[in-house]
């Protein structure tokens, strides 16, 4: 038993540091969700009068929207490569368990497109014109509802894993999932801004995070096969 | 030995006779109890001391509600059946499910907004179960599109029966949380449903129509679901002989 599970975690890291080395081989790809997310979040005062008190009532909104389709747009570099060059099958074939694997490289993706976002939230918010005192709790709740949006969004790839032309069908099936972590967030950065207490959005904020990290990597796993067959 | 009843449902040509069977045993109740529904809520239920007439749109409304939810946790639960113990009816039952939850949702969104008018002077208020009532639909879409994109049946199945599941987790999260949402954006609204005050002379017809509406839900879903098999059993033999039953 403790062999397999070391055998399982080894597995883990080499298949995490694999995936790590690859995308810091092409970190263009990586970055460009980043800055699709601060093009969105500028465009919103500029499609507003930008004066401080709507930007502020705007913010939270500006900061989940921008978010949301960033991390939808980060799915596209989830599976797609190893899943025409045959890397996902070897992962199934080999024997470690498959739902471990998978989360193991959803993992990595949230490093390498859910974190980023964490560090540039402050600066967005800022822009935005929330105080610095909100920063803690945006930087919670962002933290936390990154790594729910990736839990789900690789649900969302495994069954748009084989489809050409997936874009709208993943928003279509993604977004829809998520409508908790938006409400949840942009609550928790609304009430920090304003200078309250965000702890209720943001424990059920960690609430569904927790879920979703429970239950998604088998829903992963299922679509993956199916995407495999 | 108990399983066999089950066992024997997933297969096709048992399972087309039987919803064959069992379409006018649903159809003809729903057609009277809807029409008893209809005849008592639009003539014999008195009107509302507040809402007058227009409050006889919860007579259409709140079964679609209600069954938008339903189908989806049927098409869900058969999804389910078929992932887990492989079985091709179940699958054909969760595919039919999508469209009819679909349209049923659409019809709540639809009353929901025309009800809206007179009551809130808005056809579209953030009201938490409309709100949640358009989440759902857009789950139907997404559902249908996967279902639609993916050309192989086998496949298909599967995958949109993956997503149903997930959905069906999701779907109290969802609902729960816009109402959450809600509540700390706006007062309550001014319209209550399951308030005990509701005379028997209004709440029999809505009753009525509930029942009626979900016995039409199953006839609709065993006509859908008939359609389904024998498209995807186009090519067995006991379709011949089906059919010239049929006819004969």
């Amino acid at each position: 038993m403790t062999d397999a599970r070391a055998s399982f975690i080894s597995a883990a890291a080499l298949l995490a540091a694999r995936d790590l080395r690859l995308a810091l081989r092409r970190a263009g790809d990586s970055l460009l969700p980043l800055a699709f997310f601060l093009v969105i979040t500028t465009l919103f005062p500029l499609s507003l009068d930008p004066s401080l008190s709507l930007l502020r009532d705007i913010a939270p909104a500006a900061l989940w929207v921008g978010a949301l389709l960033s991390s939808l747009l980060a799915l596209d570099l989830l599976f797609r490569d190893d899943g025409q060059d045959g890397t996902l099958e070897q992962l199934a074939l080999c024997g470690q368990p498959f739902a471990g694997l998978l989360l193991a490289k959803t993992v990595v993706h949230w490093c390498l497109t859910g974190f980023p976002l964490v560090l540039v939230a402050p600066l967005a918010a800022t822009a935005l014109g929330a105080p610095t005192a909100a920063m803690p709790g945006i930087l919670a709740a962002v933290l936390l509802g990154t790594v729910a949006l990736s839990l789900i969004g690789a649900v969302g790839a495994g069954l748009t894993l084989t489809l050409r032309r997936n874009g709208s069908l993943l928003a279509l099936l993604v977004l829809p999932l998520a409508v908790p972590v938006l409400i949840f967030g942009a609550r928790a950065s609304a009430l920090a801004i304003a200078g309250e207490s965000p702890a209720a959005p943001l424990y059920l904020l960690a609430a569904f995070a927790v879920l979703a990290a429970t239950l998604a990597p088998w829903a992963l796993a299922a679509a993956v096969r199916i995407g495999l067959e | 030995m108990a399983w066999v009843w089950f066992h024997k449902f997933g297969s096709p040509p048992h399972f087309y006779r039987l919803a064959t069977r069992l379409t006018p045993w649903f159809g003809w109740p729903a057609l009277l109890l809807g029409l008893a529904g209809l005849i008592g809520g639009l003539g014999l239920a008195p009107p509302d001391y507040q809402q007058g007439d227009g409050f006889r749109i919860i007579y259409v409304h709140a079964p679609a509600a209600w069954l938008s939810l339903m189908v989806y946790t049927v098409m869900a639960l058969s999804a389910a059946v078929g992932l887990i113990w492989r079985m091709n009816v179940a699958h054909a039952v969760a595919a039919s499910c999508a469209p009819i939850g679909a349209s049923f949702t659409a019809l709540a969104l639809v009353t929901g907004m025309l009800w809206g008018r007179p009551m809130w002077g808005t056809y579209w208020e953030w009201d938490p179960r409309l709100t949640s009532e358009l989440l759902l639909l857009f789950l139907y879409l997404g559902y249908m599109g996967l279902r639609n994109a993916i050309d192989d049946t086998a496949r298909a199945d599967r995958a949109s029966a993956v997503l149903a599941i997930v959905g069906v987790v999701n779907v109290p999260i969802i609902h729960y949380s816009v109402i959450w949402w809600n509540s700390l954006h706006q007062a309550p609204s001014v319209m209550k449903f399951g308030q005990p005050t509701m005379p028997a002379s209004m709440l029999v017809p809505l009753l009525l129509m509930l029942a009626g509406f979900t016995l039409y839900f199953v006839a609709l879903l065993l006509i859908r679901a008939r359609g389904e098999v024998l498209r995807r059993e186009r090519n067995a033999r006991w379709i011949d002989e089906a059919v010239a039953g049929a006819k004969s």
